[in-house]
């Protein structure tokens, strides 16, 4: 559903609202399925905005570690997380020099470590690299600006995945929808109960 | 000399803001069959802008600010609510004196801050009208509870408010709606409560669960803030302004920032003087009557500037009160991570937010509290729509990556359980505005320059709310993970690690006094109708006339002395008083 549509459907809401007619919750429910209709279609190619190519390849290789493909579900490359995140890094300085200076950590310390650079590096040597600097008990004068660079990929990716349609599935979150009536959670309380000190 | 356009239209009142108070005044004035000219400092509200329903990734920045604010630890502001507005505003700047600390939101839209407010609806107690006579601090009103009660009636049967019958003295009762179901949370917090003594209700919400006046009932979508589309909850715009529109006796002027109230030799207001924003002109409209419902110090501001030879200290200001005792909300709040919420089976836990609130219980305690007045309990948790940031503190703490870090987050989303204390504030001498001698906004006028301080009284309290909070959380198996005030205690509660995790001034939004009211012209600025002491056709609709904060949210009571001083102002018009 494109967004001139559903802008339409809001306005005739907005007008029912201002006009002396009475709104029913078939107009609500319209809003509400023509709002979940209007996803953005983020998926396939995506120019950068912000990176190099080779940087949001590097990205997109972090992204798919923090949040890879699970039992079939669509992990954070499929959600277009990288896509998400150098949109919001091409509004904001800072992110901009701190993806800059992260990117360039990688490629050096892959350089050290033998490879050409990270992207080029064998998945078992990012992972290797990955596994410290994703704790921060590793902090080191060597490994803190990855260890640092790391913390901000994993919180932007998790945001991303889980503002984006497949990561609210993946959480299973129920919400955002209209009823006429608001039932008790029996089975809920129930479970929260006999679990607590109070059950 | 500056050429300023005036109309010769005398409108009967003119209303100055649109927000709680300002569109009460107007939908009752509009039905008394009063003409009323509604100016507002902001746009129009447009009902197909507000954000209800929508998936974070219908915005594009999805809630981390247009420009990424989120991570550069700069405030988002509500980019995903219903207003339009916030502490900075551009060209609009307040300014805070040495050692104090205060943050001041305003918005800018018609309706105002109803538009996404909290909407918790409570009523004064009778003991919070007359504090002093109680305790000896603050001062008493002017009115009785008795004065105030038919108006929340009115209120109540209008707007919609859900909530219960319980015979709580702290907590007097209303015309309620029927409430929503407690959910798993709220039942954990309930039972905690009991187990202490203390009652958890119903919460009392402006929202209406069955039609009324032509607005449906609630249909539970949980997205209040972001402004409701079926106008099933209430805020001015949609709920009392457009509905006045239709009498033909509203007229709006949106974009225009009031500057000056212009008297005449007998010292009565005639017109109104303003900026449109549009373009930066001045313009000027005349009135028979002036209701300022600006926002509390928006309204002592326009006052304050309002000097002339015949009032040199500002308008209506005879007693030097306007801008004295500024009040905000005491705020102080805790979460934890309930492990019995964990691996629960999902449900849809919108709701209308909270469903459940606590009423001050110690009322009748005060002897053996240490610290005076009281404070509720607003309880917040369960399943909420995701969002940037929500799972950024699971992910700190568990760090790592991949499926590992998966599990955690969905172990841990919809387990933390925020208990948020709200509170009196005493009102006080070193709380206060005044015109900044020096700083002016990008149209020349002088801004207002904010001192504050929280003292013992608020502390203590502060003190205690985080000795329940815990007790409460405890008692449902929680694990305490922060404290603080709004935003974990920003502004000066971390300087010092003995100081309690209170608010900072003006944080809650709750911000009220600085035009109060009072029997002595000596020591209030208006009457017990809202009526200037000094100035016949002046009056104040917004929470500037209230004399204390009792913790009861004041939307409810802005709401019921600007329907009263409404219908008073109707009778005065008719009888040609004013």
């Amino acid at each position: 559903m494109s967004e001139i549509t559903r802008r339409d459907a809001v306005r005739r809401l907005a007008l029912a609202l201002t006009g002396a007619g009475l709104i029913d919750r078939v107009a609500a429910e319209e809003i509400h399925a023509l709002a979940a209709q209007a996803a953005a279609a983020t998926g396939g190619t995506y120019t950068p905005k912000t990176f190099t190519p080779a940087q949001f390849k590097a990205l997109e290789r972090l992204a798919d570690i923090i949040i890879p493909v699970e039992n079939g579900k669509p992990g954070a490359v499929s959600a277009a997380c990288p896509a998400w995140i150098d949109m919001i890094s091409s509004e904001n300085d800072e992110l901009k020099a701190s993806y800059a200076k992260g990117f360039g950590w990688l490629d050096e310390t892959m350089k050290k470590r033998g490879a050409t650079d990270f992207v080029s590096a064998s998945a078992a040597d990012q992972i290797a690299l990955v596994d410290l600097i994703a704790y921060r008990k590793n902090a080191s004068p060597e490994l803190t600006p990855g260890i640092e660079f790391f913390a901000l990929v994993r919180r932007m990716t998790v945001d991303a995945f889980y503002t984006s349609e497949v990561g609210i599935k993946d959480i299973d979150y129920r919400g955002n929808s209209p009823m006429g009536l608001y039932p008790a959670p029996t089975e809920a309380i129930a479970y929260a109960l006999k679990r607590s000190p109070l059950g | 000399m500056k050429q300023v356009a005036q109309s010769g239209t005398v409108h009967d009142v003119i209303v100055v803001g649109s927000g709680a108070g300002g569109g009460t005044v107007t939908k009752v004035l509009a039905d008394l069959g009063v003409s009323v000219l509604l100016m507002e400092a902001g746009p129009m509200l447009t009902i197909s802008d507000l954000k209800e329903h929508m998936w974070p990734y219908n915005v594009p920045h999805r809630g981390a600010g247009p420009k990424g604010e989120a991570y550069s630890n700069r405030p988002t502001g509500f980019t995903y609510s219903a207003t339009y507005g916030g502490a900075q505003l551009p060209g609009e700047p307040y300014t805070v004196a040495p050692g104090s600390d205060f943050s001041w939101f305003r918005s800018r839209i018609l309706g105002g801050r109803t538009n996404h407010y909290g909407r918790v609806t409570l009523r004064f107690a009778d003991y919070d009208f007359k504090p002093r006579t109680r305790d000896g601090l603050g001062f008493d009103w002017p009115i009785s509870y008795e004065d105030l009660s038919p108006y929340y009636d009115k209120a109540e049967r209008f707007i919609g408010v859900v909530g219960s019958v319980e015979n709580i003295r702290s907590a007097p009762d209303g015309i309620f709606d029927t409430p929503a179901p407690l959910r798993a949370h709220d039942t954990l917090v309930q039972r905690s409560c009991a187990k202490l003594d203390i009652r958890a209700v119903p919460a009392r919400q402006a929202v209406t669960t069955s039609p009324r006046n032509g607005r449906p009932g609630c249909h539970y979508c949980g997205q209040c803030g972001r402004g409701c589309m079926t106008a099933s909850n209430y805020a001015s715009s949609y709920v009392q302004i457009f509905p006045a529109m239709k009498t033909g006796r509203v007229q709006i002027v949106a974009n225009a920032m009031a500057r000056e109230l212009i008297t005449d030799a007998s010292g009565k207001v005639t017109a109104v003087s303003y900026i449109d924003k549009r373009d930066g002109s001045e313009k000027q409209v005349r009135c028979r009557t002036v209701v300022l419902a600006a926002s509390a110090c928006e309204s002592a501001r326009l006052l304050l500037n309002s000097k002339s030879s015949r009032h040199p200290q500002g308008l209506a200001n005879s007693s030097g009160k306007v801008g004295r005792y500024l009040m905000d909300t005491v705020g102080s709040s805790m979460s934890a991570m309930v492990p019995a919420l964990s691996g629960m089976p999902h449900y849809n836990s919108d709701g209308y937010g909270s469903h459940v609130y606590v009423p001050w219980w110690g009322w009748d305690k005060q002897q053996e509290l240490g610290f005076p007045r009281g404070y509720h309990i607003e309880v917040g948790g369960g399943y909420g729509m995701p969002g940037v940031g929500s799972f950024t503190a699971i992910v700190n703490r568990t760090e790592g990556y991949g499926v590992k870090m998966k599990q955690a987050i969905r172990d841990e989303y919809g387990t933390t359980i925020n208990l948020s204390g709200r509170g009196e504030m005493i009102p006080s001498e070193q709380s206060y505005c005044e015109i900044d001698p020096e700083v002016k906004d990008r149209w020349g006028i002088p801004v207002l320059r904010f001192h504050w301080a929280w003292s013992d009284h608020e502390l203590n309290q502060v003190r205690h709310m985080q000795t329940t909070f815990r007790a409460i959380l405890e008692g449902l198996g929680g694990q305490i993970a922060t404290g603080g005030g709004r935003g974990g205690g920003r502004g000066g509660a971390a300087a010092d690690p003995n100081r309690p995790p209170i608010s900072r001034g003006g944080a809650i939004i709750h911000e009220v006094g600085t035009v109060r009211m009072g029997d002595d012209p000596k020591s209030s600025v208006l009457n017990k109708y809202c009526q200037a002491h000094d100035v016949k056709n002046l009056f104040v609709a917004d929470a500037a006339p209230f004399v204390g904060n009792p913790d009861k949210n004041p939307t409810h009571t802005i709401v019921a002395l600007a329907w009263r001083t409404a219908e008073y102002v109707a009778e005065e018009l008719r009888k040609a008083n004013v």
